[in-house]
C-alpha cells in the first residue's frame, strides 16, 4: 500500500465523510476515490429507516393536540381552583386578604418530577435525532450523509419556529433529493410545508385574490426574498425588489391546510386559489401566465436553472468540502457539469470527487462541531446519551436543526475558530468514558494514521491517562480539520 | 448495577447488595473491614510530596524546589527525616493521630516510563502490561468467596467515575457511580494542546488560546476581582470533583449494606512544567486531594475506625527539576495510606538515598519498596485475603515479594 493511498484515505474519510471507523481506513485504501463512488451509487444511499416515525403532517398535528389538550387540563384546573375558593369564601374559612393573595398569585406551577416522561414536542425530536444520529455513525465513510447535511443546511428551517417538522422535513424534502436533479430538491423544499410555514407563507395573500380583497390582506415577500437570495441565485445575483414582490406574488396560494378543524388532516402542503394573486407576473424579465400552482413551478423550474444559481451551488460546494477560498478551476467544474447535467446532484458530487483540487493535502477547514462530534463517535463504541451528544452540538454552537438564522449555519472557518477552546471541554468529557482497555495509539492509527505528525503522535503517547490522550487525539489539529 | 445519583445512595432503603464476597474471616474477628483504593493518575512526585529534609543531598538536589521545615512555606513534620507537603494539614493530623501512614521509595514492579502501561500494571497486579482485563482489587475481594465463587448474582465492589477503573474492574462484582459534576479539561491538558498546536497549527493555537482567556474571564465572578488571576483554570471545579468522588465513595462504604471495597481515580499528577511544588499547580493539587481526604474521614463516621484508605500512582518523577521547572517522569515514589485501621504515625521507608550514585539509572529516586509488598499487607491483615491468594492470582508471581508486617492495628 502506497502511502500517498492511505492519506487519500483518510482525507476521503475526514474530509468528504464523517471520519474513519475501526476499519474504514483500510478498507477503502485499495481505491479511496472509487469508495466514495459507491457511496453514491448505492441504492436509497440517503434514506434512513423511519418506518416508526410520523410524517410532517402527522407530527404537527399530535403536537397541535398535545397542547390543546395541556391547554384544556389547564383550563380544567383553573375551573376547579375558582370553584374551590368561592366555596372558601362562602364558608368565610379565608380572610379577604387571603383570598386577593390567592386571586393575585395563582400557585405556580409544580416543577416536574425528576422521572416524568419526555413531553411530545421533546420525543419527536429525539426520535428524529436518533436516526440522523445512527445514520451518521453507521455509515461507511458517510459522504452521502455528509451532503444531507449540507443541503439540509443550505435549504435550512429551524425547530425554534416549527420543531414538530424539522426531522420530517429532512427526510421527505432533502435526502429523497440529494442525489437527483436540484430542481426536484427545490421543489420539494420549497413545496414542503415546514418552508412555507418556517418562512411565513401560509399567510401570505394575493392582494387581489378573493380573500385578499374579502380580508384586506396582501402578500408576505419572506419565501420568495430567500428562495432567489438564498436558495438559488445567491445575494447581488442580478434580481431586483421588483422580481422579488412579483415572485412572491407568485408564491400566494401556497400554505397549509390548517391543523385546527379536521383532527385527520391538516399540515399538508396545499394550493389555497383562493389566496393566489391573479394574473401573469414578469420574473427576471420572463412572463409567467397564471395557470395556478403551476406558475410558482414553473419560476423555481427556470431558478433552477439559472447561471447564477450553478455558480452559487458551485462555489458553496467547494467552499464547504474544500477551503474557503476554492481554486477556481474547482468551481468552475462543479458549475458546468450542474448546468450540462441540468443540476444532476449525484454527477455534482462526483465530479467533486473527481477533481484533483479537491484533494489537496492542505487542510484548511475545521469540521463544523456537529460533524466532529459525529467523527469523534464513530471512532470507538463509546454512546454517551443522545441528549448529551445534542447538548455537546449547541454548546459548540450548531444545535441541530436550529440554525440561527435561514441562511443556516455558517460555512467560513472563521466562525468556528473562536469555538476550539469549548471544543476540548466536550473532547475532555467525553474522553472521560474511554475504557482503561484502550489503546490510544491504536485508535490514533484508526483516526488520523497517515496524516498524524509526529507532535501529534508524542503527545498522545506521552498523555498522563488513555483519557487524556483520547482527548488531544480528538483535539489534534489533524482531527480537528477536514 | 449503576446508580444514577447520590440519593439513591442517601435515600435508598434496603440492602444494596445480596452479599456474595464478604470478609467473612475479619468479620469472625468482630471487625467489618473497608479498603478504598485511590489511583492518582500521571505519576505524582513523591519527593515533593513527603520531602526527605534529613537528607544531607536534599536541598542539593532539588534546589529552591526543595520543601524545607524552615522554608517560605515550611513543610509539615514528619519524623526526624522526613516532611509532608504544607497542603496536606488533614492528612498531616491523621498522621499525628497515628492513623496516617507513608511508605516511601516504592514502586510497582513496572520499571518503564510509559503512564499507559504503568497504570496497566499498577492496577492489574500483574508484571506484564496489557496483559489483563481485571485489577487486583476485585481478585482480592472475589479471593474472599467461598471456592472463588464471587460471581454471584449481586454485590460487590464500589468503582467510582464515568468508566470504572481497572483496579477494581473483574469477576466480582462492581456497582458504578459517577460524580454528578463533570471535571472540565484541565491546565495540563490545555498547556499540552497548546504547545501541540503552537508546533502544528498557530491558527488553532490562538483560536484555543483566545477561547481559554474567554472562558477564565467568564469564569470570575465579578468586575472587582482580578480577571486573569493566578489561580489555574478549574482549580474549584477539580477541588469540588475531588471532594465530591471521594466523599461520596465514603458515603458507600460507610453503610452497613455497602460495597466494602472500592476505587477511584483522580487525574493531573503529570508535572513536566511549572510543576509549581510550593504554591503553584501541585501544592493546590495537593491540597484539593488533601480537601479529599477531609472529606472522607467526615463521611465515613463510625466506619472510619474500619477503613484503610491508600493512595498509588503508577510510578514517581525525575529526582531532578527539569528544564521546565517541572519533573519528567521517574521510578520510585510514595505511597500514602491513611484510615483508623491503620498502625499509623510512621514513614516506611528503606531510603536509598539521593546522590547520583544512589539514583535509578542516575535519575530517579530508587524503587527499595515493592508497592505489591505494602498492598498484600494491608489485603492479609484486613481483609483477610489468603496468603496464597495473593501470591497467586491477586499479584501472580509475586511469592517472593513478602506482604509488609504490621501495618494494621491488631
Amino acid at each position: 500500500m502506497t502511502n500517498s493511498r492511505m492519506v487519500d484515505a483518510a482525507l476521503a474519510l475526514h474530509r468528504f465523510g464523517l471520519g474513519p471507523t475501526g476499519s474504514s481506513l483500510k478498507a477503502i485504501s485499495a481505491d479511496p476515490r472509487g469508495a466514495l463512488l459507491a457511496e453514491l451509487d448505492r441504492s436509497n444511499a440517503a434514506s434512513v429507516p423511519a418506518a416508526n416515525l410520523p410524517n410532517s403532517s402527522q407530527a404537527a398535528r399530535a403536537l397541535f393536540d398535545f397542547r390543546a389538550e395541556r391547554a384544556a387540563k389547564e383550563k380544567m384546573a383553573q375551573r376547579e381552583r375558582k370553584a374551590a375558593e368561592a366555596q372558601r369564601m362562602a364558608q368565610g374559612m379565608a380572610s379577604d386578604d387571603n383570598a386577593m393573595a390567592a386571586r393575585d398569585n395563582p400557585p405556580a406551577a409544580a416543577a416536574p418530577p425528576a422521572n416524568a416522561p419526555i413531553e411530545l414536542p421533546r420525543q419527536l425530536f429525539l426520535n428524529e435525532a436518533k436516526v440522523r444520529i445512527d445514520a451518521a455513525t453507521g455509515a461507511e465513510i458517510g459522504f452521502v450523509e455528509r451532503l444531507v447535511w449540507f443541503w439540509s443546511n443550505h435549504f435550512c428551517i429551524s425547530a425554534e419556529k416549527i420543531v414538530s417538522m424539522v426531522g420530517p422535513y429532512e427526510r421527505e424534502a432533502i435526502r429523497p433529493n440529494v442525489l437527483g436533479r436540484f430542481g426536484d430538491m427545490l421543489l420539494a423544499v420549497e413545496s414542503h410545508p415546514a418552508m412555507i410555514f418556517y418562512l411565513d407563507n401560509i399567510e401570505s395573500i394575493g392582494p387581489n385574490s378573493i380573500a385578499g380583497l374579502n380580508l384586506d390582506k396582501g402578500i408576505n415577500e419572506n419565501l420568495a426574498r430567500e428562495i432567489l437570495e438564498l436558495h438559488t441565485l445567491g445575494v447581488r445575483a442580478g434580481y431586483t425588489q421588483t422580481d422579488v414582490t412579483r415572485f412572491a406574488k407568485v408564491l400566494t396560494g401556497w400554505t397549509w391546510l390548517p391543523l385546527r378543524g379536521n383532527p385527520d388532516h391538516g399540515g399538508e402542503f396545499v394550493f389555497n386559489k383562493r389566496m393566489h394573486e391573479p394574473g401573469e407576473q414578469i420574473v427576471l424579465g420572463k412572463s409567467y401566465p397564471d395557470i395556478g400552482l403551476e406558475q410558482g413551478r414553473a419560476v423555481l423550474d427556470d431558478l433552477a436553472r439559472h447561471p447564477a444559481t450553478a455558480k452559487h451551488i458551485a462555489a458553496k460546494l467547494a467552499r464547504h468540502f474544500v477551503s474557503d477560498e476554492p481554486p477556481q478551476p474547482l468551481v468552475d467544474r462543479l458549475e458546468a457539469t450542474f448546468t450540462e447535467t441540468g443540476g444532476d446532484l449525484k454527477e455534482v458530487a462526483k465530479a467533486l470527487v473527481k477533481s484533483p483540487e479537491a484533494w489537496a493535502p492542505e487542510r484548511r477547514k475545521l469540521k463544523r462541531p456537529s460533524e466532529w462530534v459525529a467523527s469523534g463517535l464513530r471512532l470507538t463504541s463509546i454512546r454517551p446519551p443522545l441528549g448529551r451528544i445534542l447538548q455537546a452540538q449547541a454548546q459548540l454552537g450548531e444545535p441541530l436543526w436550529r440554525p440561527p438564522a435561514p441562511n443556516g449555519f455558517p460555512e467560513d472557518e472563521m466562525a468556528w475558530a473562536d469555538g476550539v477552546a469549548r471544543r476540548l471541554d466536550v473532547a475532555n468529557e467525553f474522553a472521560r468514558l474511554l475504557p482503561d482497555e484502550s489503546d490510544p495509539l491504536a485508535i490514533l492509527d484508526t483516526a488520523i494514521g497517515p496524516l498524524a505528525s509526529n507532535e501529534t503522535r508524542r503527545a498522545v503517547a506521552r498523555a498522563e491517562s488513555r483519557q487524556q490522550a483520547f482527548a488531544l487525539l480528538l483535539m489534534s489539529p489533524e482531527f480537528l480539520r477536514r | 448495577m449503576h446508580l444514577s445519583s447520590r440519593r439513591e445512595l442517601l435515600l435508598g432503603s434496603g440492602a444494596l447488595f445480596a452479599w456474595a464476597c464478604l470478609p467473612k474471616l475479619a468479620r469472625a474477628e468482630g471487625r467489618d473491614p473497608r479498603l478504598l483504593t485511590i489511583i492518582l493518575r500521571g505519576a505524582l512526585d513523591g519527593l515533593a510530596t513527603v520531602a526527605p529534609v534529613g537528607d544531607p543531598d536534599w536541598v542539593a538536589l532539588r534546589g529552591d524546589h526543595a520543601l524545607l521545615l524552615d522554608g517560605k512555606t515550611p513543610a509539615l513534620k514528619l519524623d526526624s527525616f522526613f516532611a509532608l507537603h504544607p497542603a496536606m494539614r488533614n492528612l498531616h493530623r491523621l498522621f499525628g493521630a497515628k492513623q496516617a501512614l507513608v511508605v516511601h521509595a516504592a514502586a510497582s514492579p513496572y520499571r518503564e516510563r510509559s503512564h499507559f502501561d504503568g497504570q496497566d500494571v499498577l492496577e492489574s497486579g500483574i508484571e506484564r502490561p496489557g496483559a489483563a482485563a481485571s485489577g487486583w482489587l476485585n481478585r482480592a475481594f472475589a479471593a474472599l468467596a467461598p471456592g472463588g465463587r464471587a460471581a454471584a448474582r449481586t454485590g460487590g465492589g464500589l468503582g467510582v467515575g464515568p468508566v470504572m477503573p481497572l483496579v477494581i474492574r473483574g469477576t466480582a462484582p462492581v456497582l458504578t457511580w459517577s460524580p454528578t459534576r463533570v471535571l472540565p479539561a484541565s491546565d495540563d491538558t490545555m498547556a499540552r494542546l497548546l504547545d501541540l498546536y503552537q508546533h502544528t497549527d498557530p491558527a488553532l493555537a490562538r483560536a484555543l488560546d483566545g477561547g481559554a482567556r474567554t472562558a477564565q474571564i467568564a469564569r470570575t465572578d465579578g468586575m472587582d476581582k482580578p480577571i486573569l488571576g493566578p489561580q489555574p483554570v478549574g482549580l474549584d471545579q477539580i477541588r469540588a470533583y475531588f471532594t465530591e468522588a471521594a466523599g461520596t465513595a465514603a458515603r458507600f462504604l460507610a453503610r452497613d449494606d455497602g460495597p466494602r471495597v472500592g476505587a477511584l481515580a483522580l487525574d493531573g499528577w503529570d508535572t513536566h512544567f511549572n510543576e509549581g511544588i510550593a504554591n503553584g499547580r501541585l501544592s493546590q493539587l495537593l491540597g484539593a486531594l488533601d480537601g479529599a481526604i477531609g472529606a472522607i474521614e467526615k463521611n465515613l463516621a463510625s466506619a472510619w475506625k474500619d477503613t484503610v484508605v491508600v493512595l498509588v500512582t503508577e510510578f514517581g518523577r525525575t529526582a531532578k527539576i527539569n528544564g521546565t521547572e517541572g519533573t519528567d517522569h521517574g521510578t520510585a515514589t510514595v505511597a500514602l495510606m491513611f484510615g483508623g485501621a491503620l498502625d499509623g504515625g510512621r514513614v516506611i521507608a528503606d531510603w536509598p538515598g539521593l546522590k547520583t550514585a544512589n539514583l535509578f539509572e542516575g535519575r530517579d529516586l530508587a524503587p527499595t519498596t515493592d508497592l505489591r509488598a505494602v498492598l498484600k499487607g494491608v489485603l492479609r491483615d484486613h481483609l483477610r485475603v489468603d496468603t496464597a491468594a495473593l501470591s497467586n492470582t491477586v499479584f501472580p508471581g509475586s511469592a517472593d515479594v513478602k506482604p509488609i508486617d504490621g501495618l494494621l492495628t491488631s
